[in-house]
């Protein structure tokens, strides 16, 4: 997806966050969930791993983000925090690299029922317009 | 175990230039264990250089192994029939394997992912500390089992420095003396007298100072 104004976003989601900020998967679109913005739920936010985030910008996505909930809402205990260090770490390594470590992020949402999933989506979505297409793009 | 460390992406970038096919090898000793160069940080480091290089327009091949260990004649034997398909190998053990690697291989370029930090422990999930220096004379019969080799910033033999203040280096707050510590654990044991023992001057050769070392068991040669 090259357009600069569909920008291709890969969310990693946690199952309990997701499904209770959505309240409805299936009708995402509808209630204003950018179309851009792809999908991987996850059981946890902690079971996303280094490699899987840095596939995804490999493989084309132009940015990364994670949601999960609250650190001390976490079903799992520990699985937001272990998930906003690995994002974290990636965040540094495309430091190293000159590229823009705003391209992944880490969101912490509420897993009261509420909007904040697809407010996050909205977000990430104008944050990678602005700072346009993957350099890896094109090359 | 033997404790490593990523290099910085940017030294290990310049390492490859112009490569195009690199083997990425892992170990899976102590520095899989150490979480610096196993299967898993094989695949990352991989990652990183193919997005790099993807950024530059200048692709580049990485090919993913890990050996169960790379300080074992007969698991880098294996690698014969490959090594000359490569640009490079780079090494994520240790320096032992990076060295035997370039040993067994003699045409083939090897570089080094880690540096080689020290011999220690794990503290506990992410924190790792030095405990032996390898020096080829071990005192820690006289010392209530801890090094002042490895622990002491100034290697001393015989006590404490002026330095040791409320049972701390004066390099850091953080770091323990090692000398208060064996004496109070000393103490504890009720040995404390093992302090006023007279030892020979230590033996330095074996530490490096009488070259690279070698040990030869006849009894377990084949």
């Amino acid at each position: 997806m090259n357009d600069v104004n569909q920008p291709d976003i890969v969310a990693f989601c946690c199952h309990y966050t997701a499904y209770a900020c959505s309240q409805d998967l299936q009708n995402l679109l509808r209630l204003g969930f950018p179309k851009n913005v792809r999908l991987e739920i996850l059981p946890c936010s902690g079971r996303i791993s280094i490699p899987r985030l840095l596939k995804a910008f490999e493989q084309g996505a132009d940015g990364i983000y994670v949601a999960g909930c609250w650190e001390d809402t976490c079903h799992n205990i520990r699985g937001s925090k272990i998930a906003k260090k690995r994002v974290d770490y990636v965040k540094n390594i495309f430091a190293q690299l000159n590229i823009e470590p705003e391209r992944i992020e880490m969101y912490m949402i509420s897993r009261e029922p509420n909007r904040g999933f697809i407010e996050v989506a909205k977000e990430m979505t104008e944050r990678i317009k602005k700072l346009g297409p993957s350099p890896l793009k094109g090359k | 175990m033997i404790v490593g460390e990523r290099k910085p992406i940017q030294e290990i970038v310049g390492m490859l230039k112009g490569m195009k096919k690199v083997l990425i090898l892992g170990c899976g000793g102590c520095v899989s264990v150490c979480s610096a160069g196993g299967e898993k940080e094989v695949e990352i480091l991989a990652s990183i250089l193919r997005i790099d290089r993807k950024k530059g327009g200048e692709p580049i091949e990485t090919i993913e192994k890990t050996l169960p260990r790379q300080c074992d004649t007969e698991y880098l034997e294996g690698l014969k029939d490959e090594a000359g398909n490569y640009d490079a190998i780079l090494s994520m053990a240790c320096g032992v394997g990076v060295n035997y690697l370039a040993d067994m291989y003699p045409t083939t370029l090897v570089f080094p992912a880690l540096n080689t930090s020290f011999m220690g422990v794990s503290e506990e999930q992410g924190v790792w500390s030095e405990r032996c220096a390898g020096c080829g004379d071990c005192v820690l019969d006289r010392t209530g089992g801890l090094c002042p080799i490895a622990r002491c910033s100034k290697r001393l033999l015989n006590g404490p420095c002026g330095g040791s203040q409320n049972g701390k280096c004066e390099i850091s707050p953080n770091v323990a003396c090692v000398w208060q510590l064996i004496y109070d654990r000393l103490k504890g044991l009720n040995q404390l007298e093992k302090l006023k023992e007279i030892f020979p001057v230590k033996d330095w050769s074996t530490s490096l100072h009488g070259g690279p070392r070698k040990i030869v068991r006849e009894d377990l040669k084949l």
